[in-house]
């Protein structure tokens, strides 16, 4: 399904040119052209993983090509959700660049097969993956939005307005999409490491292996639980709760792939490169 | 051929008393309509009246006639001598006429450029002018093709974007901070005209209960009673301020009313939650130094003169590119304009039947291969025999002058009975 994926990626692309566009010359129709070639990448892109899955008979997360591209499609399905829950037509502008950044990125990488077929077929680890995709697309989104906030809120203390005053919308709406974005990934990846935990003890029949992936997993799971505490307990909202989105994010990329290329662990199998 | 001609005054030319001795109110209008619309010197005519200008827009055969009459209709009408109005006036012929009436509907010749009611007031006077039938088909091309014109700058400029008031600029940052102002309480401390009227725009974007804080209590439950509010004692500020969400301030206080330190606290039981203070107090009320605290903005009156006067610029800079959009279409009035001409509405009404039989009989003739050149000849003659005979009536009736009432309503009939283009 290789043409299905360029082509995705390629709508991508486009879809990005017009949030630009969009940005600088703020007609809505460049906007509404962006969401609907969003969508089409993402029906095609659908498509293109669903093949890869049939083909090698299980979640297409064989080796890092395939992994970024779950991510890419991962981030997308949340963007959608969010856009038509919000109407937050702007953080396409973080998106989609965001998504076509993570499609090039897959596109460039080998496609190893895997070594152990067998360790792939698995509900736990097909559910595990998938709940942990969306999480971590969902905590992207917060962070996105964390760095609109930040834009946005510089721009009313200030009192300069300037460039994204206009085109920003308010704070409550940033920070309450943030937070959604927050509670969305928050659950999605308590789900997912519930889910992982079971599926490392039906292959290496214990619950827990001090695995680097492991632990600095737990540590995001604690950052963002910590976060949501704060939020509910003292009301951290506002700035501080985008510059805690940004951070948690910084701390999921170390997670996600620092641990895989810095730390050896289990998790390696699956970005083979 | 007539002319479009405008006569009127604005707030830049008449002051505040000679445009109240002229404006028309509705009833006026109606009953100063039919009187114009009977004026045999007044062929078509539009009247437009608002607080801020009044302007008659008529098409005449007889300019200057037409203008005198006018200006003595004004003056008999509203019983004021010529004299008084008459250093005001403005009159403009044609193009320049086209273009005024363009510039006053999209907003560039208001007080405040870009305000929009404009636009409504006008397409209400000319709805009295049809009802009267006062207006023809000039002036009814005119006026429609004013009112795209308007709609059209206004979709392609800003003119009409961003606040050009105190108040309004204040609420348009609410609307940045909160979204939406629907239910966020307010505290208005102090009172003044400028935060009483930030207060009613509040209450207009459905802004949920006023708390008013006076050091006179009695005013206090006064002003509360008119926003159907709260009032509370000076000292109870602090504690109420956790339960509102955005401060009005404008006392006589000589410093501070509300302190860094006091809103810290306060932050903290509101458990940070946006408050957004408006000061429009001199000198301050509010220390600028809880601008620095999280969630909490605040504005003083310079900020809020700074932002209005960049929106008065960005809408001046609008306003150049309206002027533009507004040049093109005056050029495309003039096109439609210049087709009421006798001659180049003959000229095109011959050509077009001249084109049909040429084309018919280039059809015929290929049919009928068997007739001799001068059997050809002879049709071709009648052909043109024909022609001639069914353009003679019309085009005696278009050269006659004036004999047949009005002319540019038979040239537009005539243009639209043989679907003529408007531009040749």
């Amino acid at each position: 399904m290789e043409p299905v994926f360029i082509i995705a990626t390629i709508i991508y692309m486009f879809s990005c040119a017009c949030y630009f566009g969009y940005l600088f010359i703020q007609k809505s129709i460049l906007q509404r052209m962006a969401a609907g070639l969003m969508m089409a990448g993402f029906a095609l892109h659908t498509v293109s993983l669903v093949a890869c899955g049939m083909r090698a008979g299980n979640f297409p997360v064989n080796n890092l090509h395939e992994t970024l591209s779950v991510t890419g499609w991962a981030i997308t399905a949340v963007f959608l959700a969010f856009y038509f829950k919000y109407k937050l037509r702007i953080l396409g502008v973080y998106a989609a660049p965001l998504i076509t950044l993570v499609m090039i990125a897959a596109y460039q990488m080998p496609r190893p097969v895997a070594q152990d077929p067998q360790l792939f077929k698995s509900w736990w680890l097909a559910g595990h993956i998938i709940t942990i995709f969306l999480g971590n697309a969902a905590f992207s989104l917060a962070c996105g939005l964390g760095i609109l906030y930040l834009l946005q809120e510089n721009a009313i203390k200030k009192k300069t307005r300037g460039f994204f005053f206009s085109r920003l919308p308010s704070l409550d709406l940033l920070d309450t999409a943030g937070y959604a974005c927050i509670v969305v990934g928050f659950s999605m990846i308590t789900i997912g490491l519930i889910t992982g935990v079971v599926y490392a003890k039906a292959i290496w029949g214990r619950f827990w292996n001090w695995d680097p992936k492991e632990v600095w997993s737990a540590i995001t799971w604690l950052f963002y639980a910590a976060l949501l505490h704060e939020r509910l307990t003292v009301g951290w909202r506002g700035r501080r709760a985008a510059v805690m989105a940004i951070i948690g994010f910084g701390v999921l990329l170390f997670t996600f792939f620092g641990v895989n290329f810095l730390l050896k662990g289990h998790h390696g199998t699956f970005t083979v490169m | 051929m007539r002319d479009i001609v405008l006569l009127g005054l604005n707030h830049k030319t008449a002051s505040i008393d000679v445009r109240e001795c002229i404006a028309f109110t509705a009833d006026e209008t109606d009953r100063a309509l039919v009187m114009l619309r009977d004026n045999p010197a007044i062929g078509e005519s539009v009247l437009f009246s608002t607080c801020n200008r009044i302007e008659l827009l008529m098409a005449v055969d007889e300019r200057e006639a037409a203008l005198n009459t006018a200006k003595r209709f004004i003056s008999e009408f509203k019983k004021v001598p010529v004299s008084q109005f008459e250093n005001a006036l403005y009159h403009y012929v044609g193009d320049a006429a086209v273009r005024h009436t363009f510039q006053v509907a999209a907003s560039l010749d208001s007080m405040v450029v870009g305000e929009p009611q404009i636009l409504g007031q006008m397409k209400e006077a000319y709805r009295k002018a049809t009802l009267e039938k006062a207006s023809g088909v000039i002036l009814n091309k005119l006026l429609h093709r004013t009112f795209f014109v308007a709609k059209k700058v206004r979709t392609e400029t800003g003119i009409g974007d961003h606040a050009v008031s105190i108040s309004y600029a204040a609420i348009e940052l609410g609307k940045k901070i909160f979204g939406s102002l629907d239910g966020k309480r307010v505290m208005l401390i102090g009172a003044g005209e400028m935060a009483e009227l930030a207060v009613e725009h509040l209450i207009r974007n459905r802004a949920g209960t006023i708390t008013v804080a006076n050091r006179t209590f009695a005013r206090g439950v006064e002003l509360a009673e008119r926003f159907s509010g709260k009032a509370i004692k000076f000292e109870e500020i602090i504690d109420c301020i956790k339960e509102v969400d955005i401060v009005i301030s404008s006392t006589g206080a000589n410093e501070y009313v509300l302190r860094k330190d006091q809103i810290k606290g306060a932050m903290k039981s509101r458990r940070n939650r946006s408050l957004f203070f408006i000061d429009i107090a001199v000198p301050r009320d509010i220390d600028p130094d809880i601008n620095r605290i999280n969630n909490a903005y605040v504005y003083d009156i310079d900020d809020l003169k700074g932002i209005v006067d960049e929106n008065i610029e960005d809408r001046n800079r609008e306003a150049i590119k309206a002027q533009r959009i507004i040049d093109e279409a005056v050029i495309g009035f003039r096109k439609w304009y210049d087709t009421l001409e006798v001659v180049p509405t003959i000229v095109s009404l011959r050509g077009k039947v001249e084109a049909m039989a040429q084309q018919e009989l280039e059809k015929t003739l290929g049919t009928l291969s068997h007739l001799s050149e001068t059997d050809k000849q002879a049709i071709k003659r009648m052909t043109g025999a024909l022609v001639n005979k069914i353009l003679h009536e019309p085009t005696d009736f278009l050269k006659k002058d004036g004999c047949y009432g009005n002319k540019s309503a038979s040239l537009d009939l005539t243009r639209k009975l043989f679907n003529l283009e408007e531009t040749h």
